[in-house]
């Protein structure tokens, strides 16, 4: 008939209706997703491997930290127990997708999704998470997306053959132990090289081909070996040579345990390796967790809304999205039960939005705050260029607005532990702006976030202990009981005891110190 | 793009790392199911449980910050009315203050809460409990046996005869040895007989010898050959006697108070557990007794309020008409538990004994006799007045050892004291 004719050329035909999806389906919104994608955001993308996962498989993958393949581990069974106890309840529900950072990058959908749910999660994570990974700077500097796959599989069966070889119990101590490590098992500077995993994979293959024997130089200095006057002189000499040649201090632990640990074998080196070299590459994804979901988010709107505008969705499909939409970006105050912290959805889809209004329709505000952004007029090419230039905390610092302080009406307390209240420092007002923005960015900065520790010395000449520091700042100490547990789990790799020192980072004062003998 | 469909991959990833997990918690996930199984009502005792278990074990240590030292600093949002200089009370527990970001690994102090299948659960309950020692049959003799099918042999009796293999077979040799068929001699012969009325000499004389040949060949080979014959073959398979039948004998006198009742519940809830762990089949059969005694179901066994006197035997008598009746020996596995406060008809005492001693004990597997407290002191030092039936009954214990008996005065002690009487290796009362 004529009319419906007419009424296709004004509206195109929906993408999809209904529920159900179905493969030509996913296909013919993919399509969709990334011209939009590619031609109005100007994403740029890594090639996309969806794969169709059911909720069990989903629980698993939580379970192994959203890795597609891992090695075995106690620890990712009590995961596993964790999320199905609580999706059992129903106190959880399951993320939609997982993406992995990989070349292709794969991302999981499940099939109890609606088509409108696969469509946002294929705007979601296909594109925006995917370009985050592609473009950061630091997952270009840290990761290799390229490899992780392979190096997995790797780890997974070389895991297993030293399992076979030397008993699930003495794997399980050396993995416990460098699991209790992990977060200081990363470069934080770039002066090592980038990883590349392929590589890492043929080296680790070659080194077992060879089963070379381990020569551990810095043991020469055997206790008691330098009697008289000059040989002192120039053990001394060589001692200060073999320090240097540690690099201390060293804020990578497990890399100097993997190098270094005098009673490690080769397997053992090699195990610590793998956990060191997986840490390493979830650090970026640590430091950039708000930017990433937020950019995330932030895409999936915007091409949802750019289907609805062109009439490839319904509205039912659409409100069906702003539903879920608005539950992931829902920020709790302080004070509701809710409240678990800021939500790096709600925050940083807050502040990308801001960024594009700021470039878009600037008020007076923001062209005193953001000159050089400020009525640009291109949106996402700002955006772009943050996503690929900044993490959490260089992010806030840059571009948190006073708009997005009084929205979230943002406020700063700060606690002193030696007094009996908090004290609010800073609200949503002129005099406040900038210290909340300072603030929350070092709120973001991992180096503060996580506890500042450093292997300072060895003792070569004594009892082998090995000599960590923690740098306290503002008088924060560590959590005494687990942290007598993690020096206690360094002892086991390293051997000998351990020793950490608590130090003041500002006067350089120790002020308490543990130590613990390596069991058995 | 490429589209996966990963759904048919294998399922139960994580189960090798769960077990692991299990195997690790082992001690804590132990005493959390004894310590839940004292919570439970008889009802569900034998589903999954969610158990809370502490983390020592399974903890996950990292470096943390102490967030009781030093100066920290929090931006958090919805203000409301603050300003800045007001001083805030510090909030008691984890509320509010940032920093608390989740564990979903668990790595805080709280108790790590999962849920047991069923199976793990039990497992877990029952680790390292054994059937008890079993006098009259041991575990072995507990099996009957059934004949069951197992292929085919070459001898056997007559009525084992596999016919329809027998034919197979013989088919198999006729057509290899291409013994003649029937119709193609019956052939023959019409073809022999037309060319005699035609006259053909020639050819009856081939036609013949070719009859002759075949005719000799169906005689040498046999349609059915002592080597086509197949019999049935029957195996013996131990058969698991795998009924049981639990009887709970109990005291609802005046005497019995509700908390006694209570105690006398839980355990046997325990060893109706213990027994549908064992047998595919678990009966149970109610006593109650006053001065006379009769089968009731569970509800009224447990709840229904009884006045009246204390004849002990008369629950035993009831026993063992019904196990007469219902419940051969050699097809259920009788247990038998009995719980009183001790309190019996002074004369009766001495006919528990004989009765216990000589019919009820042989026919069972196990009997349990419970003694139960009021929870107010009393015997709870053993050293105090052993009751009338008490010291009856230790009369009969040292000659059997699947006779046991046990005080109990407080919820707690019973898991101790079930344990104790199921503990491995058996006890001695």
């Amino acid at each position: 008939m004529p009319d419906s004719a007419t009424l296709r050329l004004e509206a195109a035909t929906p993408l999809f209706r209904g529920p159900n999806w179905d493969y030509t389906g996913l296909r013919r919104v993919y399509d969709a997703v990334e011209r939009i994608a590619l031609e109005e955001l100007g994403l740029d993308v890594y090639p996309v491997q969806i794969e169709v996962i059911t909720s069990e498989q989903m629980l698993d993958a939580y379970a192994s930290v959203g890795l597609p393949l891992m090695y075995r581990h106690w620890s990712f069974g009590k995961r596993f127990a964790y999320h199905e106890t609580l999706y059992r309840k129903g106190l959880q529900g399951l993320a939609y997708e997982i993406v992995i950072n990989s070349n292709p990058c794969i991302c999981y959908i499940m099939e109890e999704n609606s088509m409108t749910m696969q469509t946002l999660v294929i705007a979601h994570a296909a594109f925006g998470h995917n370009h985050f990974f592609k473009n950061n700077y630091l997952f270009r500097q840290w990761t290799d997306a390229h490899g992780i796959l392979d190096y997995l599989s790797f780890a997974r069966d070389y895991v297993q053959k030293c399992e076979e070889r030397h008993g699930v119990e003495a794997v399980e101590r050396v993995l416990d132990a460098a699991h209790a490590l992990k977060d200081h098992g990363v470069n934080r500077y770039a002066h090592r090289t980038k990883p590349n995993l392929a590589e890492e994979r043929r080296r680790a293959e070659e080194w077992r081909a060879h089963a070379e024997a381990t020569y551990n130089d810095l043991w020469r200095t055997v206790p008691g070996a330098a009697k008289d006057k000059e040989d002192q002189d120039s053990a001394d000499a060589r001692l200060q040579e073999i320090k240097r040649e540690l690099g201390l201090p060293e804020e990578n632990l497990l890399y100097l345990i993997e190098k270094r640990a005098p009673r490690l074998e080769d397997w053992q080196r090699e195990l610590v390796r793998i956990v060191r070299l997986i840490s390493q590459y979830f650090y970026p994804q640590k430091q950039t967790q708000m930017m990433n979901e937020g950019c995330a988010t932030f895409v999936h709107y915007e091409i949802m809304r750019c289907l609805h505008d062109k009439g490839l969705i319904t509205e039912g499909s659409m409100l069906e999205f702003l539903h879920s939409h608005s539950s992931v970006v829902f920020q709790p105050e302080f004070d509701d039960p809710r409240f678990n912290g800021l939500n790096p959805y709600a925050l940083g889809f807050a502040m990308m939005r801001d960024i594009r209004r700021i470039c878009e329709e600037p008020s007076e505000e923001d062209r005193e705050w953001f000159p050089d952004i400020a009525g640009s007029g291109d949106g996402y090419g700002v955006l772009r260029h943050a996503w690929a230039n900044y993490r959490d905390e260089s992010f806030v610092l840059q571009y948190l607005s006073p708009e997005i302080i009084r929205r979230f009406r943002l406020f700063h307390v700060s606690d002193d532990s030696t007094k009996p209240a908090l004290r609010v420092e800073a609200i949503h007002d002129e005099l406040g702006y900038r210290k909340i923005r300072s603030a929350l960015s070092r709120q973001y900065d991992l180096s503060r976030r996580e506890p500042d520790i450093q292997v300072v010395d060895v003792d070569l000449r004594g009892d082998r202990c090995l000599i960590l520091a923690h740098y306290a700042h503002n008088g924060v100490l560590l959590e005494e009981k687990t942290c007598r547990a993690v020096i206690r789990h360094a002892a086991t790799l390293w051997g000998y005891s351990v020793k950490l020192l608590e130090i003041d980072a500002a006067t350089d004062k120790t002020l308490k110190t543990y130590e613990v003998a390596p069991p058995g | 793009m490429n589209i996966v469909d990963r759904r048919p991959n294998p399922k139960g990833k994580s189960l090798s790392n769960r077990q692991r997990f299990l195997a690790r918690a082992r001690a804590e996930v132990k005493s959390a199911v004894q310590e839940a199984l004292r919570k439970r009502k008889v009802a569900d005792v034998d589903h999954g449980e969610k158990v809370a278990i502490p983390t020592r074990g399974i903890a996950e240590p990292i470096f943390h910050h102490n967030r009781r030292t030093g100066r920290t600093e929090h931006v958090v949002p919805g203000n409301k009315e603050y300003v800045r200089g007001d001083e805030i009370p510090r909030p008691t527990g984890g509320e509010g203050r940032g920093g608390s970001q989740g564990s979903p690994d668990g790595s805080g102090e709280d108790a790590f809460e999962f849920t047991l299948s069923k199976e793990e659960f039990l497992d877990m309950f029952f680790e390292d409990l054994e059937l008890p020692d079993l006098v009259k049959k041991s575990l072995k003799e507990t099996f009957a046996v059934d004949l069951q099918r197992a292929g085919y042999q070459v001898t056997g009796s007559p009525a084992n005869l596999s016919i329809r293999r027998t034919m197979r077979n013989s088919m198999a040799r006729r057509i290899s040895l291409r013994r003649p068929k029937q119709w193609e001699l019956e052939a023959l012969r019409e073809a022999i007989e037309d060319a005699r009325a035609r006259g053909a000499d020639d050819e009856v004389e081939r036609l013949l010898r070719e009859l002759n040949r075949l005719e000799h060949r169906s005689k040498i080979i046999p349609y059915i050959d002592p080597l086509d014959v197949r019999y049935n073959r029957f195996e013996r398979v131990p058969r698991p006697n795998t009924e049981a039948v639990m009887f709970c004998l109990m005291d609802v006198s005046g005497s019995m108070t509700e908390a006694m009742k209570d105690l006398a519940k839980r355990f046997f809830m325990l060893l109706h557990v213990f027994l549908i762990r064992r047998y595919r089949h678990v009966d149970i059969v109610f006593i109650r007794h006053t001065s006379t005694a009769e089968e009731v179901d569970e509800e009224t066994f447990f709840y229904s309020r009884e006045t009246g006197g204390t004849v002990v035997s008369t629950a035993l008598e009831k026993m063992l008409e019904i196990a007469r009746a219902r419940y051969s020996t050699d097809r259920w596995n009788i247990y038998a538990a009995q719980a009183s406060d001790g309190d019996n008809y002074g004369a009766d005492s001495g006919r528990c004994v004989t009765l216990l001693g000589s019919e009820v004990l042989p026919l069972c597997q196990y009997f349990a006799y419970v003694e139960v407290g009021d929870g107010m002191g009393g015997s709870l030092t053993g050293l105090s007045r052993d009751s009338d039936l008490w010291r009856a009954y230790s009369e009969v214990a040292p000659a059997h050892p699947h006779f046991v008996m046990r005080r109990v005065n407080d919820p707690s002690q019973i898991f101790s004291v079930f344990h104790e009487l199921f503990a491995k290796g058996g006890v001695r009362a």
